[in-house]
């Protein structure tokens, strides 16, 4: 076996991301360090100045002049939309209930869940949260808003 | 620039768990649009045929479908946006005639989606959103339109009882439509009571997934005149758009912009302005995309679609009647075909042949089809 080509390595960390994560390989992988690491980050195009959440490696307004950087996710956004949900996709029904929500962070928005722990009857449009990076109970990584 | 008509219509009955098989499905509505139109098929220079086709077995059903129509060797084009898909192959095929590369085209939309549980098929129409960043978060179609509505509600001051009476007035529409799905009157209260889906939005305020398949034949002026068809409805304007699939992306809330700048195209390509409309269809997937398309058109202000309902103004007998088919809140909504059923019922309207459902002298008509949570927006807008 030992003289057997052996096959490039695939970087596969994005499945972690997620309950069920859709996607293995992407150039943005690096997100699921920070998360593992207790962060929720994004990028920003040097060139231009444009914060891009969620984070991507490519920016369509520079092409080939785009330096990208990671930015962390800091502060606080404000509450711009929210949904409770009673039913759930295939493979989310352990879940349930969660609420899906964007939080407005000026420069850029965030779309996730809101904290299992955060009342719902204390989550209204406006509402300081902030984004957190969570573990979930079968392993994989996502983030979570908490109240700011 | 010459003119473009539709010359001929058709759609399937609409229900839950159509006993054939997708090429049967589609001949259905083909079948009617044919006996419509009177053309034959050798009049037929090309098929657009649309679908989404995550539901399908069949792997590139145009090709089947034409053939199965007997529309073989006309070329034949694949189109897929989501719920708009039809409506999108609409505005190819107006391209088409009007370039003068066909005379005469068969818009050909379908969908089969009993054939995948509900959950199957919310976990697919969940796919039809941003599977990276969003999917992963178990997200669903209601979900997405229920963060619409939480912030529409918010904004405005609207309550969940004025997007019932959306609901209410499209279960009064669908008892008169004999190709809906859903038939039974539904009262306000039925409404308010329902078990939620995803908040703010309950049962009734969702439209259900069905079978259904719908035809439309689009021809030049030249070849309307050389095949004397007596009734065309000639297409006005074709406004089409696209947003941000990420919520994260979007700048409100409240509100499409896909549809807003479709409709601003549509209307200027026509020359007409909101108010001229006639008789409408809209999208209304769930009851708040009716209400948000109240406005995103222009036929209130924002924040005062909500008076329009109240005050019937959306009725037959009212202002500007819209969904008086029932919507897809009763006919049901199977992807692929919704577009063209919407169109269809328009044509109908225009030419005066919508029986129950008949608004008093239409002149122009609109359809407003959204793909996706307004993803994609198509307004199409047509007269006689």
């Amino acid at each position: 076996m030992a003289d057997k080509k052996k096959k490039p390595e695939i970087d596969a960390r994005f499945k972690k991301f997620g309950t069920v994560s859709f996607t293995a390989t992407t150039k943005v992988n690096d997100f699921i360090d920070y998360l593992e690491d207790g962060k929720v980050a994004g990028t920003r195009c040097k060139t231009c100045g444009t914060y891009y959440f969620p984070p991507r490696s490519q920016c369509y307004k520079c092409l080939d002049k785009t330096e990208m950087e990671w930015f962390v996710v800091e502060g606080t956004g404000k509450l711009a939309t929210f949904s409770e949900l009673s039913y759930a996709p295939v493979g989310f029904g352990d879940d349930l209930p969660y609420a899906i929500a964007v939080l407005d962070y000026g420069d850029y928005k965030v779309f996730g869940r809101i904290a299992p722990k955060v009342p719902m009857d204390q989550v209204a449009v406006g509402k300081e949260m902030r984004a957190k990076a969570n573990r979930l109970p079968n392993g994989q990584l996502n983030y979570v808003f908490e109240p700011a | 620039m010459s003119q473009v008509g539709i010359i001929g219509v058709g759609q399937s009955a609409f229900s839950r768990g159509y006993p054939g098989s997708i090429r049967e499905l589609a001949f259905e509505a083909f079948q009617e649009a044919m006996m419509d139109s009177g053309v034959q098929t050798t009049d037929i220079d090309a098929t657009v045929i649309c679908s989404s086709p995550e539901y399908d077995k069949q792997r590139s059903p145009a090709g089947v479908i034409a053939e199965y129509c007997g529309l073989t060797p006309q070329p034949t084009f694949y189109t897929e946006t989501l719920c708009s898909s039809s409506s999108t192959g609409l505005k190819l095929a107006y391209a088409l005639v009007e370039s003068g590369l066909h005379d005469c085209v068969m818009v050909l939309g379908f969908q089969k989606m009993s054939e995948i549980s509900s959950a199957e098929s919310q976990e697919r129409m969940g796919r039809g959103a941003d599977i990276q960043w969003e999917s992963p978060f178990g997200t669903m179609m209601p979900a997405y339109y229920a963060m619409h509505a939480r912030a529409y509600l918010d904004h405005f001051g609207v309550t969940e009882e004025d997007l019932a009476l959306i609901r209410v007035k499209a279960a009064f529409y669908g008892q008169k439509n004999p190709k809906a799905g859903f038939k039974k009157v539904v009262d306000l209260e039925t409404c308010l009571s329902a078990d939620p889906v995803s908040k703010p939005l309950k049962v009734f305020d969702c439209c259900a997934n069905a079978d259904g398949s719908s035809a439309i034949i689009v021809a030049s002026e030249k070849k309307i005149k050389e095949l004397k068809n007596e009734k065309p409805v000639w297409i006005l304007g074709v406004g089409a758009a696209s947003a941000p699939v990420n919520m994260a992306g979007r700048d409100k809330f409240h509100g499409l912009r896909a549809a807003e700048l479709a409709g601003q195209q549509a209307f200027q390509m026509a020359g007409l302005k909101p108010s001229d409309i006639s008789v409408a269809e809209v999208h209304d997937c769930f009851t708040i995309a009716e209400m948000m398309a109240y406005e995103n058109l222009g036929f209130a202000k924002p924040g005062q679609g909500k008076d329009l309902i109240r005050n019937k103004e959306t009725y037959a007998e009212g202002s500007i009647p819209v969904n008086v088919d029932g919507g897809l809140l009763s006919k049901g909504h199977p992807i692929g075909a919704t577009g063209g059923s919407q169109i269809r019922t328009i044509v109908l309207q225009l030419r005066g042949e919508a029986g129950d459902m008949q608004v008093k002298n239409p002149k122009y008509g609109l359809v407003h089809n959204i793909g996706g949570v307004g993803l994609y927006g198509n307004v199409t807008i047509m007269g006689v």
